[in-house]
Order: structure tokens, then sequence, then C-alpha cells
């Protein structure tokens, strides 16, 4: 994997702050991805909601004009297919009880300076970095 | 009006996704990687977002409701509470094991990677037990 000149992260970023901001102050809402894809599934408590499928086809749209437009990513998902749908069932379980992810806690819930969102964010952060240590430096390479 | 916001907004966050490469999961495992050939691009894409998603806020704050709609959905929710921190863990676990989170798993689908599609799927069911845990409490958030 290439090294990446921090201006490619740093825009990206500025993109994905933008993108918050535009659902906050147009629609009052918080762009929280494990939210909105529950919602596009029909799979949140209040069911099936048409602005999270909007929202969705929207960013899965914005990924390919992207990749095809602007720059084209090498994904690297490595890791047994055990491995991948355990850390996905991990992923989609835990991103619904503890009420969101690094969208909706670490991008919206940190600028509106929520304790809830500051606390999770420290706590997967930490968990994660922890996570890829153990499994990288103690188990040797997963 | 108020979806077409929403679906500029996903195409703003999908670009966004795409070219600060947080859609590479092995970029993320590198920032997570502290003891190893650490990568810090992850963390210029936090200070990049903060930066706009804290402008954001604080211009909202000063509003009493957003300009589409009557109010904001904010949670009500204000307690650190059980759920908060073992989702949390269960997340940053599942996230450390394969450098993937929603936002990137959804825009890597456009890859067409078989097993970007098999973590999707496996992100869905997870969300889908929750769903329907039994004995879950629904507390209905006034969103």
């Amino acid at each position: 994997m290439h090294d990446l000149s921090p201006l490619w992260p740093l825009a990206g970023g500025a993109l994905i702050g933008i993108a918050a901001g535009v659902l906050l102050l147009f629609n009052g809402r918080i762009a929280g991805i494990s939210d909105l894809a529950a919602k596009a599934t029909g799979l949140a408590d209040e069911g099936f909601r048409l602005p999270g499928l909007v929202f969705v086809i929207g960013l899965i749209g914005g990924a390919f004009v992207a990749s095809t437009l602007i720059r084209k990513p090498e994904i690297v998902l490595s890791g047994s297919t055990l491995q991948i749908v355990v850390a996905g069932l991990l992923v989609g379980f835990g991103a619904r009880l503890g009420s969101g992810c690094t969208s909706g806690h670490g991008v919206c819930g940190m600028a509106r300076l929520s304790r809830r969102s500051i606390a999770a964010t420290m706590i997967f952060m930490g968990t994660a970095f922890v996570t890829v240590f153990v499994t990288r430096h103690v188990f040797g390479g997963m | 009006m108020r979806l077409l916001v929403s679906l500029i907004s996903g195409l703003l966050f999908g670009i966004g996704l795409t070219i600060s490469d947080m859609i590479n999961p092995a970029r993320v495992t590198g920032f997570l990687d502290l003891a190893g050939a650490w990568d810090p691009s992850a963390a210029f894409v936090f200070a990049g977002a903060l930066t706009f998603s804290g402008l954001a806020f604080f211009l909202a704050k000063r509003r009493s409701a957003p300009l589409l709609d009557d109010r904001f959905h904010f949670t009500a929710k204000a307690r650190i509470d059980r759920p908060l921190v073992i989702g949390s863990i269960l997340f940053g676990l599942g996230w450390g094991l394969s450098g993937f989170c929603p936002g990137p798993v959804l825009a890597a689908l456009t890859s067409f990677q078989g097993n970007v599609a098999i973590f999707a799927l496996a992100m869905f069911a997870g969300m889908t037990i929750f769903r329907f845990l039994p004995a879950r409490n629904v507390v209905k958030d006034d969103n």
C-alpha cells in the first residue's frame, strides 16, 4: 500500500464534515451511517425511512463517481471469511447497541460536544487500537 | 427538498470517504496499528471532518430550527449507559478486526469485491439480530 499525501485525507475529511454540516443545517439530522443504513433497510426501530435510503444511494453513488473520475482507490480487506463475518456482525450489532459509529459519534457527536459520543468514541477507538495490537503483534498478523 | 439534501449529503460523504481512502480498510487498520508502521491518514480525515462538522454545530446552536424542518432531531439520551459502553466495545472489536465500519463498507461495495459484500451482509445481519433481540426495552427515542 502506497503512502498517501495528507492532502487527500484532509480534503476527503473536509467533504465528510461538510456533508454532515449540510444534513444538520438543512434537515436538522445527524449523519450517522449506522442509523441511516438501518433506516434504509427497514432495520431501525422506526422501520424504513426514505431519507435514509436516499442518503445511502447518494453515498454509494458518490463513491462510484469519485472512484471513476477523481481517484481509484485500492480496497484491501484481509482476513479469513470467518474473521470477516465475525467482524461484520460485531460492527453491525455494536453500532446499533451503542447508538452510533465513527460518523454518528465520532464526526457528529463529538462536534456537538456530546458526553455520550465522546465516551463512545474513546471506547471504540481504544478497543480498536488494542484489537489491532493483539491480532498483529501478539498473535502475529491476523 | 429534504430528500434532495439527503442525496447531496450522501454524495459528498461518499466522495469524501473515497478520496480520503477511508474506503480502504487497510488504510484504516494502518492508523489503528500504533505499534507497527503507523499511518496517520485517518487522523487527518478526522481533523478535516471535525473542522467542518464543528463549525456546523456551532452555527446550529445559534438557531432554534434547521432551514428545512421545524426542529433539530437529536437524541434525548444524556447518560453514558451500559448499552453505549458495550456497543462501543463490540463495534471497536469488529472495526479493529477488519478496518471497516458502516460508511466505508457501503462505499466499498462499488468495488464489487466478494469479501466486501460478505462483510456488508454480516453487518446487516448484526443489525437484524439487534433489531429482533427479545426482551429489548425499546425506549422510544424522541428523535
